[in-house]
């Protein structure tokens, strides 16, 4: 077996540090994407209606966010906020509203799209049959929508697990920093751990985005 | 494709408001030297894997040669460090929006960023260094020859200076570190240029290289640096760094930090006490 310099895992606290950067990862992302989620879905619904104001917004929107590298919206939410207003907010919190706008805005388009998908036809018959439009929503169009929305979400989930790794760029350490300290703490005595410490970090993303893939296997399962 | 064109002039103006605003703001967000005592904590921003000036050690530990003066001044202060990791490209940025106190991050001096930060006195001395096999040690560069080539990494300003003070030499370009070491162990070329902490560092690693030219060309400094501005602060620290020359601090620093990467033939040459300026 090749060395991979995993000793300096088992060195000190740095197995456990690496797991703390894991959490400071997901407890980013994950509260941005349940922030995405919500935001994302009423912003959608509210989007899917043809020349409706929020339909522009969220083009707006989109637009903003999707020329705008995700470093950028970090740098200009973390020092261009003091800069320009002298508010002082937190790395983690300047990484969860970037997280959050972005989330939000690409969630959107998703429901809005996932929700215009559905033949205009459902609605008119269901119309004709009396439902009111909370009805149409809740048994026709709502369900459907979902089902075709939770790959695609979960995607996007996982997306922002991945995009947490610039958020050293405001302080935070989260797993892909501590990695790279721990490289460059063991750099004489360990030259190969780069090998090690990132194969465990490649492991540790991936278990913790297993368990979301599963879940989404399953709703999709249930659903049909 | 109307939308399209107002869209974007939106965008346009919405970013034009914003830089508006950023500039106009006041840059003097700062805490003076009182207000960060009655706090209690002083934010000093330091690498986090740029071992040995500042990296983290298997317990979690701030270790270096920045963090130890660092630890001294939160020591000398009588208040808590607060350690935020920083990288090369946003430390003037934390100085700027006073998001920390002060930068103690291998920070070189040059007259660019001393337009938007304020240096205190240096601590360090850095400069280029000229490492050759033991075969054929060269000590001065007009020992190069005409076929000799010297091995240089791409952008750095050992390639800088050689291109402007000695056009005659030849050099081999390579974009990494890695592949300059190659290329000099396979005897591609009778030298390399590079900062001389790097080349100190490879010949002590390295058996069967000597570093024959320790000290090229211009001298920069390693400094502390402080929002543009924060005199308090900045007196403070030169006063505190001109004091600890007594106690020779910085070689203190050096021996429990810096001697397993360069060893002790340096010290004298790469130490600086009292801001160099009682010498």
């Amino acid at each position: 077996m090749p060395d991979l310099g995993l000793e300096v895992l088992w060195k000190g606290k740095n197995f456990a540090r690496l797991l703390g950067g894991l959490w400071v990862a997901l407890r980013i992302s994950l509260i941005s994407a349940g922030i995405s989620v919500l935001a994302g879905i009423l912003l959608g619904i509210a989007a899917s209606r043809k020349r409706s104001v929020s339909s522009v917004v969220l083009r707006i929107w989109l637009s903003v966010i999707h020329v705008m590298p995700q470093m950028v919206l970090l740098f200009l939410m973390y020092f261009g906020t003091t800069r320009a207003f002298g508010w002082n907010l937190s790395g983690e919190a300047a990484a969860v509203i970037v997280f959050s706008l972005w989330g939000t805005a690409e969630m959107a388009d998703l429901v809005r799209g996932a929700v215009t998908s559905i033949p205009v036809i459902q609605r008119e018959s269901v119309e004709a049959l009396g439902l009111k439009p909370g009805q149409i929503y809740r048994w026709i169009i709502l369900p459907q929508a979902v089902r075709r929305l939770i790959p695609l979400s979960i995607n996007l989930i996982t997306r922002m697990i991945k995009t947490t790794s610039l958020v050293t760029l405001l302080g935070v350490v989260e797993i892909l920093k501590v990695a790279q300290q721990i490289i460059e703490a063991n750099r004489k005595a360990s030259p190969n751990a780069a090998f090690g410490v990132y194969l465990t970090v490649f492991v540790m993303y991936y278990l913790a985005c297993r368990p979301l893939s599963l879940a989404a296997k399953k709703l999709e399962k249930q659903w049909r | 494709m109307k939308s399209i064109r107002t869209i974007s002039s939106i965008i346009i103006a919405l970013v034009l408001t914003l830089s508006l605003i950023a500039s106009a703001a006041a840059d003097g967000a700062f805490r003076t030297l009182e207000e960060i005592k009655a706090s209690g904590s002083i934010s000093i921003g330091v690498f986090s894997d740029k071992n040995p000036f500042g990296y983290v050690d298997e317990n979690g530990e701030y270790q270096g040669y920045d963090v130890y003066f660092a630890r001294r001044i939160g020591e000398d202060l009588g208040i808590a460090v607060n350690f935020v990791s920083t990288e090369a490209a946003n430390r003037v940025e934390y100085l700027e929006t006073g998001k920390v106190d002060i930068i103690l991050a291998n920070f070189t001096v040059t007259p660019e960023r001393a337009e938007k930060v304020d240096f205190a006195l240096p601590y360090m001395n850095v400069a280029l260094g000229v490492v050759s096999p033991n075969s054929r040690v060269i000590t001065d560069l007009s020992e190069i020859g005409a076929e000799d080539r010297v091995i240089v990494i791409s952008g750095t300003t050992a390639e800088d200076y050689l291109i402007k003070n000695n056009p005659e030499i030849t050099l081999q370009k390579y974009d990494t570190y890695a592949n300059a070491k190659n290329a000099l162990e396979n005897g591609n070329a009778v030298a390399w240029a590079n900062d001389n902490t790097e080349v100190i560092a490879f010949a002590l690693q390295n058996e069967g290289y000597t570093v024959g030219i320790p000290s090229l060309g211009s001298q920069d400094t390693i400094a502390p640096a402080v929002s543009k501005g924060n005199e308090s602060l900045l007196n403070w620290i030169n006063e505190e760094i001109k004091a600890l020359a007594a106690e020779q601090f910085f070689h203190k620093d050096y021996e429990s930090t810096l001697v397993d990467t360069y060893g002790l033939d340096y010290e004298d040459s790469l130490v600086l006490e009292g801001g160099g300026l009682t010498e």
